[in-house]
């Protein structure tokens, strides 16, 4: 009875959701306040419901309810409790209710935080994100409801994939899709934006921190998702380029070029049409993430079951809402142009170049990423496009954006002075040049490869220009102002982007990687490391057991550290490979069991000894608390600034919206 | 012409070269590094003729698998129904390599031989690759291989 109680709820859910998708646009059209007032009761009624419906399925997974077909599927009585929460997340139906739960938790947010804004703007902005949801909603209970029953129902459930089974897994799928989701604020900004014709300085300045928290997670989740691959997949490597990846890789480019264009808009009130344009693209690229995850079209690790209702309803759905936002902006986007003109040599820039350069790699990865398919429609043959085509090719487009990051922060608004640029140049040449050098040096324990020279070059180069922002704050502000919120996320963010450039590239230069056959006794030498082979044995978990090998790993005669990798089997005869690391701020030692070879007890072992795999997840982190800490800023705490009195349509065609572009 | 309006020209210039040039450089990159599927019949009948690296896919055929006495080495046999080709590679086979079930290797011909460099067994027990699986649907009849559950997770 009660999951039935979950999908009535869902359906409530839908129509809520279609009434705070029309009622408050119309209003807004018609600028009715009481079709206008339906906005944030619909939504927080639509937010109850779907919160209602969540639950409830977990409830059915910590009840074990079996007769709910996915639990039976992706839950087991054997499962620990932890991951019975997980596990609701797991496949293709629950993930999607996640995604719509948390699709709610950013309206809700939106509903109490857009009390400054104009009514009529409001409505539009709850109304698009009541579209969005609508969409979602009509999706899952069309295609993929998650309470369909089974009968009779089985005593016990399959289980959760055992890959899916780890700490990392947890967090997550929810942190990339509040990233996802929370470009649909910044999505329907624009749109409400578009609609009305106009565009307020001031609400850039509100959506500013919605697309930079959306931003932060989606950083987030990816730098978990990229932890858990190097932890859980047992191959040692962080990252892919598999079409999911990428699927989440892209709305991360373009929205890191969103938080910029934004700045300049809500500062400058230059770039107004392209900040919209970003926005839809950001939001774009989310559903088009979505639609290569669930619909299976393409090859990839992350291909959820696939069925082809599904991917044909999202591939619709994404050709609505592309078509008719890049219409709307086709028809609309020469009203809202405006801002101040700038010089050649100026902040606005240096940011454009680094938006294109993000914007043009985005485009870069959706073409590599979509071209199987290209190909498979023409009849090209069953081909595949790889790392030797986004490696070098990203690296090539990220070059620009690197070499020009030190000077963004110093270059003025408006108009820069050359000579302070040039001795931007000079400090972080320099620096890079001989702090990164020696770091290489020190690093490699000798000559340095050439990608590691780059690497720790480019990263003191990031950093000496982070470093001399700072003090000249340091310098020339009075204590107290010198590093407010949005300036030290910038700080912060940039600072990360330095320390993952180091990890990136001398993990992958400096990394030596040896499959070998090792019996038990035996050792093996890899870097100045010892590594012997102590034999298996057997040991118990919850809900698998595991062949676990011991590992005793030296280095000039004294230990290390016991290493103990394990293969781990669940039940349905999974087999599942756990690593077993010894992580440090300077190099992980890494062991992965292989198989076992012959009767002596012998394995094969994948051993690696990864120098500052680390700085990788690390760099992340500062960016992702870099996006975080921007929120924080003082000048987004919009106060009431708009009379409710004043008729809507004044504050939507005010006369400085309709300046002529001067950019 | 105007100063302003000449800057201007330049900066679009620029943008304008460096949007070519980034264009170039994707579709090039494309075209260098797309890398094929072929099944054992199709290599056989020399559709890979011209390739220096491509990818080969099937079933492993069963009781083919040979592991070498004292090293890494492993010996295979990958079968689409029609034709099979003997594999060989050194290193860590996935977990998920195992007789009948469906595999990805990456490499080149030597001789008879397919040399692989990477060999992939999909995560999932159940999971076979879109392309893998419409390719295998003539060999799922010959192979009693079951395909039709190959829907996947994550």
């Amino acid at each position: 009875m009660i999951p039935e109680l979950g999908q009535f709820a869902l359906i409530l859910a839908l129509l809520l959701a279609c009434v705070q998708a029309t009622v408050p646009l119309l209003g807004a059209w018609l600028e009715e306040r009481s079709m206008m007032a339906v906005a944030r009761p619909a939504a927080i009624g639509q937010v109850v419901f779907v919160a209602l419906s969540f639950g409830i399925l977990t409830w059915a997974f910590l009840v074990h309810d079996f007769s709910v077909a996915y639990v039976a599927q992706n839950s087991n009585l054997t499962l620990p409790w932890y991951y019975l929460f997980s596990a609701v997340w797991g496949a293709h139906e629950g993930s999607l209710l996640l995604w719509i739960l948390l699709l709610g938790l950013w309206t809700v947010a939106v509903v109490f935080r857009s009390r400054s804004l104009p009514e009529a703007f409001a409505a539009r902005v709850i109304g698009v994100l009541g579209l969005v949801s609508a969409g979602f909603l009509l999706f899952t209970v069309l295609t993929s409801n998650p309470f369909i029953r089974l009968l009779p129902a089985p005593l016990n459930g399959a289980d959760l994939n055992p890959i899916l089974q780890d700490p990392g897994l947890i967090m997550h799928p929810p942190m990339l899709y509040m990233g996802y989701i929370g470009f649909s604020v910044a999505f329907a900004f624009a749109i409400a934006a578009l609609l009305g014709g106009g565009m307020d300085d001031k609400w850039v300045r509100w959506s500013r921190p919605w697309t930079n928290a959306a931003w932060g997670f989606l950083t987030a989740g990816i730098v978990l998702g990229s932890w858990w691959a190097y932890t859980e997949l047992g191959w040692g490597g962080w990252w892919f380029w598999d079409p999911v990846e990428n699927a989440s890789f892209m709305p991360w480019l373009v929205g890191a070029a969103l938080i910029h264009s934004q700045a300049i808009t809500e500062k400058r009130g230059a770039l107004r049409a392209w900040t919209l344009l970003l926005s839809i693209f950001a939001f774009s690229l989310s559903l088009l993430g979505t639609f290569l995850v669930r619909s299976g079209v393409l090859t990839s690790v992350h291909a959820f079951a696939s069925d082809p209702r599904r991917g044909i309803f999202i591939l619709i759905m994404l050709g609505i809402a592309v078509g008719a936002s890049l219409l709307l902006y086709a028809l609309r986007a020469p009203k809202v142009t405006g801002g101040k003109r700038f010089a050649m040599l100026s902040r606005e820039t240096l940011i454009v170049i680094g938006n294109l350069m993000f914007v043009i790699s985005a485009a870069m990865i959706l073409i590599g990423t979509l071209y199987p398919l290209i190909g498979d429609v023409f009849g090209l043959g069953r081909v595949s496009v790889g790392p030797p085509y986004f490696g070098p090719l990203f690296i090539l487009l990220m070059a620009p954006i690197i070499l020009l990051m030190p000077f963004g922060a110093f270059a003025n608004w408006g108009r820069a002075d050359s000579r302070s640029l040039l001795r931007v140049a000079w400090i972080g040449g320099l620096s890079g040049i001989i702090g990164g050098g020696l770091f290489a040096f020190a690093a490699s324990g000798g000559i340095p490869p050439w990608r590691a020279l780059l690497g720790s070059v480019t990263a003191a180069y990031v950093i000496a220009g982070v470093l001399a922002y700072a003090w000249k704050r340091w310098r020339s502000v009075p204590a107290g102002r010198r590093y407010p919120a949005e300036m030290a996320g910038m700080l912060l963010g940039h600072f990360g982007v330095g320390i993952f450039l180091a990890g990136a590239l001398l993990t992958s230069s400096l990394s030596i990687e040896r499959d070998v056959r090792l019996a038990p006794g035996q050792s093996t030498l890899v870097g100045s490391y010892r590594f012997q082979f102590k034999g298996v044995h057997s040991v118990q978990g919850p809900n698998w057991i595991a062949r676990q090998g011991t590992i005793v790993v030296t280095q000039n005669g004294e230990t290390i550290t016991r290493l103990h990798p394990q293969k781990r089997e669940y039940p349905r005869g999974i087999v599942q490979t756990k690593a077993a690391i010894n992580a440090g701020l300077s190099r992980d030692l890494y062991v992965a069991l292989g198989e076992p070879l012959g009767n002596q007890g012998a394995w094969s072992l994948r051993i690696y000894d990864k120098p500052f795999v680390r700085w990788i997840w690390l760099g992340g982190l500062f960016i992702t608390l870099g996006g975080f800490v921007t929120i924080a800023d003082r000048r987004f705490r919009v106060r009431k600034t708009v009379d409710k009195d004043v008729p809507k349509s004044l504050h939507i065609e005010s006369p400085s919206k309709l300046r002529e572009s001067t950019a | 012409m105007k100063p302003i309006r000449k800057r201007r020209l330049i900066f679009i210039g620029l943008i304008l070269f460096a949007v070519t040039l980034a264009t170039t450089a994707i579709v090039y990159g494309v075209q260098q590094n797309v890398s094929y599927l072929f099944l054992p019949s199709q290599v056989l009948a020399g559709k890979a003729k011209t390739l220096q690296s491509f990818r080969l896919g099937g079933m492993v055929q069963k009781g083919s698998i040979l592991r070498h006495a004292h090293s890494l080495k492993v010996d295979f046999v990958v079968t689409d129904g029609d034709a099979t080709l003997p594999v060989q590679y050194t290193g860590i086979l996935p977990d998920l390599f195992r007789a009948n079930q469906a595999v990805i290797a990456t490499g080149h011909m030597q001789g008879k031989r397919f040399i692989a460099t990477e060999v992939l067994a999909k995560h999932d027990a159940t999971y076979m690759p879109p392309s893998l699986r419409e390719a295998m649907a003539k060999a799922h009849l010959k192979n009693h291989v079951n395909v039709a559950n190959a829907g996947g997770a994550k």
